[in-house]
């Protein structure tokens, strides 16, 4: 490894840091993919004035409406991957606290406590996992990979099966514009869910938290032995996870005020999964990014985005996904990076062989 | 036994990490009929030796010789394929097949229609029985037997395979007295076969018992080979230790004992502490300003003890005192809490949160005490890390560089700074001194001295008796998991009668 950095540092510092940063490439797909929907649909980048709303409109900010529930899983992912675990559950958690809310709606209860028991419920779905991993020591792939499927069970029985519907439901108001409305013309799902990524961040930074979850993350025994609680940590993160994904559950159901037991979070654990994973955040735990994470989240919408806006064929989404996806990861692979400087250099070697030659 | 040409023969093996040589010039000689053991403590090369010889690591110097044919081992499979087989510490058989199917596996007996898992049990037997262990059924799960059977399957299974050379490394570590008979029994029969078997263990008693020859090892280096009924044990101890007393005199002759005065009172005091596997209920004071050297062999319980005293492990039996009030020291929390703190031997794997940098690893024990919710003022922390990393010297002195970029001897200060940050009352060191390079270790022995000067008592733990010698006031000597004395350490106390004191005791052999 040493040997392979010492080759690598010839080329401009620089760049070269940015050209290794994971950011930087996430940015440039936001851009690339922005550019490439601008030259399907020129009206892309539009933004209109919509005084029935009171906010902007177009294509750009319905992205952002919808990115407001990758960032919150996102946030939730980052930390629990961070300890070198995984939260399979969080779409399932979604589909819960979703169905709870409209459930609570439905049966009159005043919206404020609904949206303040959902939101519980979600914490307390989170707290059950980490109970497992953390007290009983279970695997965190299992651990969630059960309460993925308990959660769509538990959902459809909240609902009794239906696909409850509080569109009717009168004073519902204020978790409507959680969902649809605007702060200063800006989505305030998205204003909401950029709050929250923010206190996240302050609070794992300002705190000893976010060094504490890596160390975790890092090496567990070595952090029992600096006498922090690895246990504690490991309950925290799936805690949050939970309840961060409650609080994407309410903003999936209430932009149509209505919960589909099926498909409300259906497969989202993969993107927040995806979105960690793109900013940059080890799968094998350790250090990690709110940040970058937050970025990926974004991305995650903008492909959602730029699917329908090429008006790619519904049975061909998944393939064109995936594509997308792997191309930013090779972007973003070390090796790739090492193998690129490497041609590099041959080439320079054979252009300065020819020219000796000649 | 006569003596003709032995089966394997290494030469000149030299292995290099990264900025270490593992190995540096090694020499070893397995004969036919014969076990040999490789002697040495830790960081010795042992393991690093075995792992050539069954062709984990490639050799960056030196020949391996089998049966007068040169061979090159590129991965396992060669070393396989050239007879030579291994049973590890961890068995590494398959506990979910049958004793049978895991002695025959690869050389099942096929008939026609694929497998004959008759005849192969059939086989099966026929081997476990020359291994006189025709007691197992072949048929039973693997996971259905103790441990120490298993290894004893693993052995047999060594004799399908037609092994000329049998390594066994580690395989007493967690067999009781019997099950330790039952495997030398074994032994003997596959040596008097005609294979050459390689043994390691650090019981020293072990040894004496069951080996012909013993190859000596010491920081890499080959010392001696030597038949070990012409070896008395005093020579055998001072071989593997080394005596590199001159290398540190800087740091002065042995230190005067500090004197315990009558009315003083202990800052620890542990009636029967103990746990079983790991020690046996051992009491022990440590006064303010005291240095306590454990000294003992690898597996004498020194290291376990210190775990005990910080929590690491839970104690299971006796009494715990700190200053005079009665606590229950359970978890390294507890412990740091109430100012006692460890640094343990196992640097990387229980030590360094590698990817955190040297800064944070400098302040997280302190963190962990104060919470995770009431950050240490970033002026504070400052002063921290820049204090003790300038008074332990660490380099470079970039507090922002991830730690595990270090080397072994600047990791080792930094997590002295760590535990120091936490002002403990009483400090426990295992093993800081080894494998860092001569400069920091002088470093750190001064850091010692100067600590306990400054009234914080000292656990002292190496495997160097020269160094516990010099630095302690008072030394426990440790065998086979159990305090067999206590010296004063004054003037008349040297290497030799620590060496004369576990040489000599043998009351505690497998107790």
């Amino acid at each position: 490894m040493a040997g392979h950095n010492t080759k690598k540092d010839a080329g401009n510092p620089i760049l070269k840091r940015l050209l290794s940063s994971n950011l930087t490439w996430s940015v440039v797909a936001l851009i690339v993919l922005i550019v490439i929907c601008t030259i399907f649909d020129h009206g892309f980048l539009s933004l209109s004035w919509n005084e029935n709303t009171g906010g902007l409109a177009g294509p750009l900010i319905t992205m952002l409406q919808e990115s407001a529930r990758y960032l919150m899983i996102a946030t939730g992912m980052t930390l629990v991957i961070s300890t070198s675990g995984i939260d399979l559950s969080v779409g399932s958690v979604m589909a819960v606290a979703g169905a709870a809310a409209m459930q609570f709606l439905v049966s009159g209860l005043n919206v404020w406590l609904a949206i303040l028991l959902s939101l519980l419920v979600g914490l307390v779905l989170g707290c059950i996992n980490g109970a497992l991993v953390s007290m009983l020591g279970l695997q965190p792939f299992i651990t969630t990979l059960i309460m993925m499927l308990a959660g769509r069970g538990l959902a459809k029985v909240i609902t009794a099966g239906q696909n409850t519907d509080a569109g009717s439901v009168a004073g519902s108001e204020p978790l409507r514009w959680m969902a649809n409305g605007f702060i200063l013309g800006i989505p305030a799902n998205f204003v909401i869910a950029i709050i929250i990524v923010c206190l996240v961040g302050l609070l794992c930074r300002k705190t000893a938290m976010g060094m504490m979850i890596e160390s975790v993350g890092i090496n567990q025994e070595a952090s029992r032995m600096t006498g922090i609680k690895p246990k504690k940590i490991l309950f925290l993160v799936y805690a949050v996870s939970g309840l961060l994904a409650a609080i994407a559950g309410l903003f999936a159901t209430a932009s149509v005020m209505r919960v589909d037991v099926v498909k409300t979070g259906q497969d989202l654990e993969m993107y927040a999964i995806l979105a960690v994973v793109i900013g940059g955040t080890s799968l094998l735990g350790g250090k990690f990014s709110l940040s970058g994470s937050a970025i990926g989240a974004v991305l995650i919408a903008m492909i959602r985005k730029t699917i329908i806006t090429l008006g790619i064929d519904s049975a061909a989404t998944p393939a064109f996904f995936a594509v997308v996806v792997i191309v930013i990861c090779v972007m973003q692979a070390p090796k790739i990076h090492s193998l690129s400087a490497e041609i590099k250099r041959k080439r320079a070697l054979k252009s300065e062989a020819k020219a000796v030659t000649a | 036994m006569t003596q003709n040409e032995p089966i394997v023969v290494m030469k000149g093996i030299t292995i290099e990490f990264p900025g270490v040589k593992a190995l540096d010039g090694v020499d070893l000689r397995l004969y036919p009929g014969e076990v040999h053991a490789l002697m040495g403590e830790n960081g010795a090369g042992k393991s690093t030796m075995i792992k050539a010889l069954t062709g984990v690591y490639k050799i960056d110097a030196g020949s391996i010789t089998v049966e007068g044919k040169p061979q090159t081992f590129n991965g396992t499979g060669d070393a396989q394929n050239a007879g030579i087989a291994t049973v590890y510490q961890e068995v590494n058989l398959c506990t979910n097949l049958s004793i049978g199917e895991n002695v025959m596996l690869g050389h099942e007996v096929r008939g026609p229609l694929g497998i004959n898992w008759k005849k192969t049990h059939q086989e099966a037997r026929k081997y476990l029985d020359q291994m006189g262990l025709g007691h197992l059924d072949p048929h039973a799960p693997l996971n259905s037997i103790s441990i120490a059977m298993q290894q004893l399957v693993a052995i047999a299974r060594a004799m399908v395979i037609d092994a000329k050379v049998l390594i066994l490394d580690e395989p007493t570590s967690s067999l009781d007295a019997n099950e330790v008979q039952d495997l030398f029994a074994i032994m003997r029969k596959v040596r008097d076969s005609g294979v050459a078997i390689l043994f390691v263990s650090h019981f020293l008693d072990q040894i004496y018992e069951i080996t012909d020859r013993l190859t000596i090892l010491r920081n890499g280096q080959f010392i001696k080979e030597v038949m070990t009924k012409d070896t008395p044990r005093n020579e055998l101890i001072s071989m593997m230790i080394g005596k590199s007393a001159e290398e540190l005199s800087q740091i002065g002759a042995k230190k005067e004992r500090r004197a315990i005065g009558a009315d003083e009172k202990p800052i620890v005091s542990v009636k029967g502490l103990g746990r079983k596997g790991s020690i046996q209920p051992t009491d022990l004071d440590i006064y303010a300003g005291e240095v306590v050297g454990f000294a003992g062999l690898l597996g004498s319980g020194r290291t376990e003890l210190g775990r005990l005293l910080y929590g690491a492990d839970k104690p299971e039996t006796g009494t715990y005192k700190l200053n005079g009030n009665q606590v229950s020291i359970n978890d390294p929390h507890t412990a740091l809490k109430h100012r006692i703190a460890y640094s343990t031997e196992n640097r990387r794997d229980e030590g360094i949160i590698g990817d955190l940098t040297v800064r944070e690893n400098i302040l997280i024990a302190l963190q962990a005490i104060r919470g995770m919710f009431k950050p240490i003022p970033k002026k504070e922390a400052d002063e921290i890390v820049d204090k003790y990393m300038k008074e332990l010297n660490v380099r470079p002195a970039d507090p922002n560089k991830l730690i595990k970029n270090l080397s072994g001897g600047n990791q080792q200060k930094v997590l002295i700074a760590r535990w120091l940050a936490t002002h403990p009352e009483l400090l426990i060191l295992d093993e800081p001194t080894r494998g860092i390079d001569i400069g920091a270790k002088a470093e750190i022995q001064q850091a010692v001295l100067d600590l306990a000067e400054q009234g914080m008592g000292v656990v002292f733990i190496s495997s160097e008796l020269e160094e516990v010698v010099r630095l302690s006031d008072n030394i426990e000597v440790l065998k086979d998991r159990r305090k067999i004395a206590e010296l004063e350490n004054d003037a008349t106390v040297s290497q030799e009668t620590i060496v004369d004191t576990i040489a000599s005791n043998n009351a505690g052999k497998e107790a």
